[in-house]
């Protein structure tokens, strides 16, 4: 069984895309390998920058033979018809065959193909792989017409076995297979002869080559480690970093360098950002200072002088990096300490989005609305005032400029470079989060009443603009800005209606005032709305005050429609369906939960769901759940036919049987329970009281027929199934349960 | 191993290195072109010859201007007028990294000693509808040139697709040179009677434009001027290929490139002026653009770019 090894050889493959495209070498070679019937035993793939290899182990030495019978047209059938079969078989006339079949003489056709030797297939097949590679982009060359990442350079392909080895003749846009390579770029010359995947390994490791990536990357991380560790430090873990440097050389050398005394006073942060981005060191850290003070970078090469010039190179540029990030940071600190206002009214020119207005009009919304919050969470409003007004002013910042990923970081120093309160600066950082799903949920009260109103404010006005994600377009990140209001609003326990804030802020992004009393009118209608929503007496009993006199945008606030918080509040219910489910909730119970008043207030809607959830997964919960069901079919059958609902409270005095008297009392006593625990908010509590019904539930429908002939028992009797129905939907709407 | 006198001493003898190199290699030496652009790749040599099926070999001097780069003499790395120095190679070699590599040895940087890198770097000009792919090139960690294989030239196919290199040579050199502050670069012979430092030759105009891009500068004569070069070029397309004087086939491609490279400057200065919003940012590049593919479909249809009637 021959061993087939495949290097196509080309100019530097940018390190991103290299692993992936090892992996679409092999599963892409393999495939069509398997589909010509080669099958064989073990495949691996690999990648430098300058190199795809693939080795595939005992491959079968030639496709077996096959043959095929297929039945056809019956004789006699119109042309078309033959004509259709012989295309897809491949075929003429003279080869198909006449057989009698059950209706008569029926054309077969019989395709034998006999195996092909592997190199044939490996030739076609492979020349299939490089035309047809799914790089992310790729590239032509010189006058040729051949796709590929950067230049290809050459192919080696040889299938070998005890016999020796043998190259696969194949040619594509005039690169003739061959089985040559060269090493590395510098350190090696010539080309390089291989007779198989372990001498191609070997060798390439002798021309200074590391082919498996995974190797390369281990190598780095070894000798990082110990090279910090020998001058009492420690690399900062960087995976995808190492992932990368791993992708840009093929026989690497770590080294490591100072970084110079001026650059020890920039926020650790600054120094790992600058120097991983522009220049793809690791930082080196003093475990006991915590302080960046060193670098690591990888060489692609060994020098005579062991690197020493390499490392002065990297320590210059290094140096030129810092100094800008200096600069900026200076600069920005001049700023940060005179008046931050300077980048907040900068940012009056920056557009967020063309129909949502500049970043400056969305910080003046989101302050409003944040304010608004401060009592929800229980914050200082003075201090959320204060956070939401500079929590986006580093924007402006020159750091930011060029390193826009240390956004709200930097926006942290710079507050505390003005002077400003603790809770405060914490806003800066901490009102982005959370970002993704297992992003740490900001508790600090300032912090959480500005993430909120940002992330509600980016919510209304898509919604207000009509640009609401749709399938898998979600470009503005709307998801994740409701699943962070999600995450904000459970884990700190908030209590407030979405509904309200989300017409508010609607209205807000509507209406635009420039005079400042109607700003003060419009503040207090909105704090109204935000308070007891858009149809409060309040609101209402403003309106009426200026009757005659009412600006414009007054109309708006009265035709005020409720579709879109509506809509916007069940997009809040989907997100939060995948999250509860993520938790272990069923669908059905969030639905149940979500018919119940109040389904904007997120806190109670989850504990709603949370109790019931944990209820029904007790022997009471589901028997209760059977007992509800009855009474409920019961009475809904009855209620449709009859054409009536029955709720007039059922009277003890017309009940006949025991089970039925006692069913009566359990009712009672339960209501009393229930409604206690309800008030409460203890939804374990309420159910617990339900579940006290399931006894005398079980035993009336056990020995009481509720249709009976006696008009007035069984109106009486629906009318108890109807206390029944009423007691048990406190909690949620246990219709809507399944099972 | 190159020996020490090897080594270039000034900012000059880095240039003429790099000519006598490229020359050498069988690359015209062409003179840079004689307008304000913001890069090498705008000298008609670049953008209208990577165009077209006829081979092409140049090399070349630019001097560039990126207005916004204006810090008035006083930062060790930026200018806001500096040189590139660019090769276009149509077709591409196959050994054209390895031309490439031995250029840097011309100006004496030893291959033993130093770690050069080839890191992805795709290169796009949303002014000129142009984008190839290749690389930055790094020595040491430090960017010394640009390499890209054009694919797309003012919305044309680049058939056969050109090799392109750009040195930024103050950059280049500074670090040949080991200086740390680009005005303090010997621009000629250190030995030379009369020494000139880069600053000697420059400091006084980095300062001059500075101050006249980023305050001085006529925004209404610049407005106005970016109009006209947009109608002058339209207007010279506009003419029927035939010359009714000489009876000849004559379609003036590059007379109608000279305004679209004067708009594209015009713009450059606008921006540094700031007073382009963001906004209306990218509707004036989409302008330069549109002048840009009418220059490339007109220059396709001349003998230069390859037309066979």
């Amino acid at each position: 069984m021959p061993d087939l090894l495949i290097e196509l050889f080309s100019e530097e493959i940018p390190a991103r895309m290299q692993a992936k495209a090892a992996e679409d070498l092999k599963k892409r070679v393999t495939d069509g390998l398997v589909d010509a019937g080669l099958t064989y035993a073990h495949a691996g793939a690999y990648s430098t920058p300058r190199r795809l290899a693939l080795q595939v182990e005992g491959l079968l030495a030639e496709s077996p033979n096959t043959r095929e019978e297929r039945k056809g047209p019956k004789v006699g059938a119109p042309e078309k018809a033959i004509e259709g079969f012989l295309r897809s078989t491949g075929l003429t006339m003279d080869d198909l065959e006449i057989r009698d079949d059950k209706k008569g003489q029926v054309y077969f056709a019989v395709i034998e193909k006999t195996g092909r030797p592997a190199a044939e297939i490996v030739a076609h097949v492979l020349s299939d792989v490089i035309r047809n590679f799914p790089w992310p982009k790729s590239m032509r060359w010189g006058s040729g017409s051949l796709r590929w990442v950067r230049p290809l350079h050459s192919i080696l392909c040889i299938l070998s076995d005890e016999e020796g080895s043998q190259v696969v003749p194949m040619e594509i846009d005039g690169i003739a297979a061959g089985n040559t390579t060269e090493g590395h770029r510098f350190m090696s010359t010539g080309s390089i002869a291989v007779t198989g995947f372990d001498d191609y390994a070997a060798k390439l490791k002798r021309a200074n080559v590391i082919l498996d990536a995974e190797e390369r990357a281990e190598a780095i991380w070894h000798d990082a480690t110990n090279m910090a560790f020998a001058a009492g430090l420690e690399v900062v873990d960087d995976k995808g970093l190492l992932a990368e440097v791993a992708g840009l050389v093929e026989w690497p050398v770590v080294l490591m360098g100072e970084i110079a005394e001026d650059f020890l006073g920039l926020p650790p942060e600054v120094l790992q950002t600058s120097m991983k981005e522009h220049q793809k060191f690791f930082s080196v850290r003093d475990p006991k200072s915590g302080k960046i003070v060193r670098f690591i970078t990888v060489a692609n090469r060994e020098t005579a002088d062991n690197g020493a010039t390499i490392l002065a190179g990297n320590q210059k540029v290094l140096f030129a990096r810092l100094s800008d990030a200096k600069f900026f940071w200076e600069n920005d600190l001049r700023v940060a300490k005179s008046d931050l206002s300077r980048w907040t009214d900068k940012l009056s020119n920056v557009t967020f989005h063309n129909k949502l207005g500049s970043q400056k009009a969305r910080i003046e919304r989101i302050a409003a609305l944040a304010v608004k919050l401060a009592s929800v969470v229980g914050a200082d409003a003075d201090l959320v005032a204060k956070a939401a007004e500079v929590a986006k002013a580093d924007l402006s910042s020159e750091m930011i400029y060029e390193f826009p990923e240390l956004q709200g970081l930097m926006g942290r120093y710079y507050a505390e470079a003005a002077g400003l309160p603790r809770e405060v600066a914490a806003a800066c950082e901490e009102h982005y989060s959370p970002l993704g799903p297992s992003d740490d949920v900001p508790t600090a009260p300032v912090s959480v009443a500005v993430a909120l109103a940002d992330k509600l404010d980016t919510l209304t006005g898509f919604w207000a603009i009509d640009e609401k994600p749709t399938g898998s377009k979600d470009p503005f990140a709307l998801r994740r800005a409701a699943l962070g209001v999600i995450r904000l609003v459970l884990t700190n326990d908030l209590r407030l209606n979405l509904d309200h804030f989300f017409d508010a802020q609607l209205l807000r992004h509507e209406i635009e005032v420039t005079d400042s009393e109607e700003t003060e009118l419009l503040n207090e209608m909105l704090t109204e709305v935000a308070q007891h929503g858009v149809f409060g007496s309040a609101v209402r009993a403003i309106i009426e005050r200026l009757d005659g006199d009412a600006p414009e945008w007054i109309a708006k606030l009265k035709d005020h429609e409720p579709d879109v918080a509506e809509n916007l509040l069940s997009f809040f219910h989907d997100r939060l369906k995948v999250y509860l489910r993520d938790q272990g909730v069923r669908h059905d119970v969030i639905d149940a939960c979500l018919a119940m008043p109040g389904s904007d207030d997120l806190t109670l809607l989850v504990k709603r769901a949370t109790a019931l959830s944990d209820f029904l997964k007790t022997d009471d919960g589901e028997n209760l759940l059977q007992g509800f069901k009855r009474a409920n079919n019961i009475l809904s059958q009855a209620e449709e036919k009859d054409g009536v609902s029955y709720e007039f409270g059922a009277d003890p005095k017309f009940a006949e049987d025991a089970t039925e008297k006692a069913l009566f009392e359990a009712l009672e006593t339960a209501k009393g329970a229930i409604s206690s625990a309800i008030e409460a908010e203890d939804f374990a509590a309420a159910m617990g009281g339900m579940a006290a019904l399931r006894g005398p539930i079980d035993a009336f429908f056990e020995s009481v027929q509720v249709n009976t002939d006696n008009e007035i028992v069984r109106r009486n009797r629906l009318n108890m199934l109807h206390t029944i129905r009423e007691t048990c939907s406190q909690v949620a709407d246990l219709s809507r349960v399944e099972g | 191993m190159a020996a020490p006198q090897d080594k270039p001493r000034s900012f000059q003898e880095i240039i003429l290195r790099l000519q006598n190199y490229w020359a050498s290699k069988g690359c015209a030496v062409l003179q840079p072109y004689d307008m304000e652009v913001g890069a090498g790749t705008f000298h008609p040599a670049t953008t209208l010859r990577a165009l077209g099926s006829k081979s092409w070999a140049a090399a070349y001097v630019q001097p560039s201007r990126r207005p916004t780069d204006g810090r008035y003499g006083e930062n060790p790395n930026r200018l806001q007028h500096y040189y590139q120095y660019q090769v276009l190679i149509k077709p591409s070699p196959p050994d054209l990294q390895a031309l490439y590599l031995g250029s840097l040895e011309a100006i004496g940087i030893d291959m033993d000693l130093h770690d050069i890198r080839f890191v992805e770097d795709d290169w796009e000009s949303p002014t000129l509808g142009a984008w190839g792919l290749g690389w930055e090139v790094w020595c040491d960690g430090m960017e010394v040139s640009q390499f890209t294989y054009f694919q797309q030239v003012g919305g044309h196919d680049c058939k056969p697709v050109s090799g392109e290199l750009t040195y930024g040579l103050e950059r280049l050199a500074m670090y040949v040179l080991g200086v740390d502050h680009v005005m303090d670069m010997p621009y000629n012979s250190p030995e030379a009677p009369i020494q000139l430092s880069y600053g000697d030759v420059f400091r006084q105009t980095e300062a001059e434009y500075s101050r006249h891009n980023f305050d001085a500068a006529s925004t209404e004569m610049l407005f106005r001027h970016f109009e006209d070069a947009e109608a002058e070029c339209e207007e010279i397309l506009s003419h029927p290929a035939e010359d009714p004087k000489t009876g000849k086939t004559i379609i003036m491609a590059h007379p109608a490139y000279d305004q679209c490279i004067k708009a594209s400057h015009l713009f450059n200065l606008l921006d540094a002026r700031g007073v382009i919003s963001v906004t209306e940012r990218q509707a004036y590049i989409g302008r330069v653009r549109a002048l840009a593919k009418k220059c490339a479909d007109a220059f396709v249809q001349t003998e230069a770019g390859g037309w066979q009637a």
